[in-house]
């Protein structure tokens, strides 16, 4: 890591490309989101590093939601997915070596955790959580299963869509980022007021994987393509300026 | 028509959700030893140069309640401001982590290195502070905030200059509840407000 370059700071962050803090729809957000406005000023160090993560602290089922449960020992119901994608920054820069976490529901729309108590079986060979590190292109992939659509109290019928939850690190802390991938073709990602906290419908979009029949194996699994922009820095021949000028 | 920008635009945010420990803290969310080794659960190793100090808080909605299910990443440097990577850097602080909120009382706590004070690009210095990241259902952005300390000199930081209203800058203090124990809580909405960045 060359952390002592200045890369410049970061690209002020879009806000009319993330949902609004506020989201009636979605009821949780009245009670948790600031009233006042966020104080915006430009990144310093303290937001342009970030924690780095090496290879060597994964294992090799991390990223393979299908087995690393039960380490190997049976596959997870399901679907067979694989999930792959590119990571790259606003200056269309691959974002090699950043860490991805992705956490799902399995196949019947259950999570593994200690609050969930929907119905729906546990599947007692899935986890459901993984993580991977991308290559030097910024490519990422997990092996997975397609996960369930579930029912969530907000407003009388509500059903989150099939989805993938995503957490990426980038270089920067200031760019850190926890987003969800849906799928094509889904109907109910139109009524879910979760994925329409997203506002602009072409930013929505970004977030629905195409099905990548180039990417699935014949009589093994079908794959999805999602592709994640973070946040980039602003670097010009003018960032340093000379004292006194 | 102008020539096209090859600038790209971020993905768009959506909430963690209510299941974030799965992916971010599996042992808290009832998947232990999933990994090998799990990341996030500490700041700094043992032997690491500095004050080692305890922060609590709460993490309270418009209303008063106390989020049960926040998980917080914290971003710091080293004791003597160095962040880890660049040269010099103290090899024992990773300087973060992610903390929970307790899952029956909403208490979370964060055992750390006391950061020293940042140099800020083109001169000047920004009091010790430990950067924030707030994710948890019903947040639809991650919100960025900082820990400042009451027992440093906090007057001279050009990230707080920036808040208008003085009485605010309060929100960002821990306050000294003991020898190397602060006290931090964050108010997500309502009076008291916690000051959130856009940075
Ligand atoms: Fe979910």
């Amino acid at each position: 890591m060359t952390a002592t370059r200045d890369l410049g700071p970061l690209i002020p962050r879009n806000r009319d490309a993330h949902p609004p803090a506020y989201d009636p729809d979605y009821k949780t957000s009245v009670f948790r989101s600031p009233h006042l406005p966020l104080i915006s000023m430009e990144s310093t160090p303290s937001e342009e590093t970030g924690p780095r993560f090496g290879h060597a602290r994964l294992g090799p089922l991390d990223n393979n939601l299908i087995l690393n449960w039960t380490k190997g020992a049976a596959p997870a119901v399901g679907e067979r997915i694989l999930m792959h994608g590119r990571v790259l920054d606003e200056n269309a820069r691959p974002v090699p070596d950043t860490l991805i976490e992705i956490w799902q529901a399995n196949a019947g729309g259950r999570y593994r955790h200690i609050k969930d108590t929907y119905f729906a079986p546990l599947d007692p060979n899935f986890g459901g959580c993984g993580r991977t590190i991308t290559d030097e292109n910024g490519c990422y992939e997990f092996l997975t299963i397609r996960p369930g659509a579930y029912p969530w109290p907000n407003r009388g019928n509500e059903w989150r869509p099939m989805h993938v939850h995503v957490s990426v690190f980038g270089h920067s802390f200031g760019q850190r980022l926890i987003t969800q991938m849906y799928f094509e073709g889904d109907p109910l990602i139109a009524r879910c007021p979760i994925a329409n906290t997203v506002k602009d419908r072409g930013q929505l979009d970004r977030l629905v994987a195409p099905l990548d029949l180039g990417r699935a194996r014949p009589m093994d699994f079908l794959a999805y393509k999602f592709d994640i922009v973070l946040r980039g820095r602003r670097q010009t021949m003018f960032e340093n300026k000379l004292e006194g000028m | 028509m102008v020539q096209k920008l090859d600038t790209l635009t971020e993905t768009p945010s959506q909430t963690a959700g209510p299941y974030v420990h799965i992916g971010t803290a599996p042992t808290y969310a009832g998947l232990g030893g999933i990994y090998e080794h799990e990341i996030g659960q500490t700041t700094y190793q043992d032997g690491a140069e500095g004050e080692v100090i305890e922060i609590t808080g709460t993490v309270t909605d418009g209303t008063g309640w106390v989020l049960r299910d926040a998980v917080i990443e914290v971003w710091q440097a080293d004791a003597s401001g160095r962040f880890a990577g660049q040269e010099g850097a103290d090899p024992k602080v990773t300087g973060w982590a992610r903390v929970c909120a307790d899952p029956e009382s909403g208490e979370w706590r964060l055992g750390t290195i006391k950061p020293g004070p940042v140099p800020m690009r083109g001169g000047g210095w920004q009091a010790p502070h430990i950067v924030l990241w707030i994710v948890a259902r019903g947040i639809n952005t991650g919100l960025q905030s900082r820990i400042y300390f009451e027992d440093e000199a906090n007057g001279d930081d050009p990230v707080l200059a920036r808040i208008e209203q003085r009485p605010r800058v309060d929100t960002l203090i821990a306050k000294k509840t003991g020898d190397g124990r602060y006290r931090f809580d964050i108010r997500l909405q309502g009076a008291g407000e916690t000051v959130f960045f856009d940075m």
